[in-house]
């Protein structure tokens, strides 16, 4: 047992370079595609980046803070449009997750005991986790036409909730289309996530507390949710990264040129960048958006563990 | 929950009977609009096609390239899903298996490539591909293989977390008698971890597939005419002047079958992957 363990350390000690060995193709990957772009990207937001210098962009003169001082240049267009459609995808954001976190929540807890049919329903909620984005993005736009869709024949023929059939692509009901399609696309994650984190508590917690006259919705609120707090933690910041920083979602639904009312900001960075060819300003605006998001997580991880700390 | 009361059972049907609504209505219009003649997708919408025709699934393939688009997602897909299995087994060995110097600085750097937006560093990889391109006379702007590079890199963070997490959850005499016995510790690996975390590599995989086959942004950039993949192909339906609806709905579905069909009969092992996963 001893000699075993001696011989282990021993073999540990001549292989320390094998774990470092073992993470370079991880590393090596990473730094190429994430980290080496990004930081070219930082270089290129000091740059006056246009079509002309696509093909050696080192090339390109230096342009100082000018690309940052024109995108946080409220008065001018430029910065006002960027500061809309900030607000715009924070109150998409704010929306979509809470409303996913929500559903996500309710149909994990709905779930937790087995009933008949639970499987099939769990794999019919995680269908739109499973179709592919496009796939499931261009149905809702089908759904979605003014004249051919599903949504104002029901609306407007069926149900005549409405005089006249409203557009849901153009103008501010864009904002409702794409909050729907979002959440539609991110609660099954949230359920998944939250049914897995259900599995880890105990039944002999709810058995006792049914023991103590505790009814259903003390339960829940007393054991279930209280539980997941160390999983709500993780997959909300999760869900606020990937809905803050949606450019499928937007991009397929409007195509190219989003309504201002759905104007999110992955798709105004691009579209400042691809469209225009001005890749410094497109820079410029990614960094931006990389602190505000570092703020912002950083905040959240501090305010979270805290509180942790505080009912610990 | 001991024994829910009646109220509450009620409550639960009606909820997740609304929940269904919502999930499958989307799915059923996908389905029964891909079975509908042109002029049923060309007047108000109808629940009920006026005939079942499978017109629509022959001729998406005439409308638009949908073949190759289609085997070129397979491609690019199946590609980064082979290499981002392989990086990520190797790596979650090394983070479960030894204690280091930045073992917890590389899992923190590596997981948190994840938070970055897709758009901020897809400009600099756009230029960095194709300079280095024009440097070295590799096409990789436009080619098959930059898109595997990256999106091997997309699902390459949560496979490496999901999996040591799974690693973790194998006894640890298993690898060490094997290395006691004068196994090297990639022996160790291929023979001992690797057979014993096989429903976590499949989720990972499942998982890096299913990142491939679905990516846009990256997808509409860094490829051209040649090595369009299905995400950017698919919304060449809605160019035309007249969308066939019918035809981008048959379409939607056949792209979907081979991941919906994957991910449903693996879900098993994705969920328990997630578990080991948080878990931890």
């Amino acid at each position: 047992m001893i000699r075993g363990r001696i011989d282990r350390l021993r073999r540990r000690a001549g292989t320390t370079a094998l774990p470092y060995l073992l993470l370079l193709p991880a590393l090596l990957l990473e730094l190429a595609v994430h980290l080496v772009p990004m930081v070219l990207g930082a270089v290129m937001s000091l740059k006056r980046l246009t079509q002309f210098f696509i093909r050696d962009w080192t090339a390109a003169p230096w342009a100082g803070l000018a690309n940052f001082r024109t995108a946080v240049d409220f008065d001018a267009p430029v910065g006002r449009a960027l500061l809309h459609s900030f607000w715009v995808t924070c109150a998409f954001t704010v929306l979509a997750v809470g409303l996913s976190w929500l559903i996500g929540t309710t149909a994990a807890v709905l779930m937790q005991d087995s009933f008949r049919g639970r499987g099939l329903l769990r794999a019919v909620f995680l269908l739109p986790y499973a179709l592919p984005v496009y796939a499931a993005v261009i149905t809702w736009s089908f759904m979605f036409q003014r004249d051919t869709g599903l949504i104002n024949h029901v609306l407007h023929d069926q149900l005549h909730l409405v005089d006249d059939k409203p557009f849901w692509l153009l103008g501010d009901n864009s904002f409702v289309a794409l909050v729907t399609v979002s959440v539609w696309r991110s609660w099954p994650f949230a359920f998944l996530t939250l049914t897995a984190g259900l599995q880890n508590i105990p039944r002999d917690l709810y058995e006792a507390a049914a023991l103590d006259g505790a009814g259903v919705w003390q339960q829940i609120r007393r054991i279930t949710l209280p539980s997941l707090r160390p999983v709500n933690q993780v997959l909300v910041l999760v869900l606020f990264l990937w809905t803050f920083n949606d450019f499928n979602t937007p991009y397929l639904l409007f195509g190219r040129s989003a309504p201002a009312a759905a104007d999110l900001i992955s798709v105004h960075i691009y579209q400042s960048s691809f469209v225009t060819w001005n890749f410094g300003a497109g820079s410029a605006m990614s960094v931006l958006l990389l602190l505000f998001l570092l703020v912002v997580t950083a905040g959240y991880l501090l305010l979270t563990s805290r509180r942790k700390d505080a009912t610990a | 929950m001991i024994d829910p009361p009646a109220s509450f059972r009620w409550l639960r049907r009606v909820l997740l009977a609304a929940l269904t609504v919502f999930t499958l209505v989307p799915v059923l219009v996908m389905l029964g609009s891909s079975l509908k003649p042109l002029q049923d997708v060309q007047g108000p919408f109808r629940w009920i096609p006026s005939t079942v025709t499978l017109r629509p699934y022959a001729d998406i393939w005439r409308t638009v390239p949908l073949g190759r688009y289609l085997v070129n997602s397979l491609i690019v897909a199946g590609g980064s899903t082979i290499c981002s299995v392989l990086v990520a087994i190797v790596a979650a060995y090394a983070v479960s298996r030894y204690r280091f110097r930045g073992r917890r600085f590389f899992t923190v750097t590596v997981l948190s490539t994840q938070m970055f937006p897709g758009i901020l560093f897809l400009l600099p990889l756009f230029l960095l591909l194709v300079n280095v391109g024009n440097a070295t006379g590799v096409a990789l702007y436009g080619s098959r293989g930059g898109l595997i590079l990256t999106y091997l890199t997309f699902s390459l963070p949560f496979s490496i977390w999901m999996l040591v997490g799974y690693f973790d959850s194998i006894p640890r005499d298993l690898d060490e008698a094997a290395l006691v016995d004068g196994c090297g510790p990639v022996r160790a690996l291929v023979r001992i971890i690797v057979p014993a975390a096989v429903p976590g590599i499949v989720a990972v995989a499942v998982y890096a597939f299913m990142t491939a086959w679905g990516e846009v942004l990256f997808a509409s950039v860094l490829t051209n005419e040649e090595t369009r993949t299905l995400a950017v192909g698919l919304q060449g339906y809605a160019t035309l002047n007249d969308v066939y609806w019918n035809q981008v709905m048959a379409a939607s579905l056949v792209v979907s079958v081979p991941v919906v069909a994957g991910f449903l009969l693996l879900q098993r092992y994705l969920v328990a992957g997630l578990t080991a996963g948080a878990v931890k």
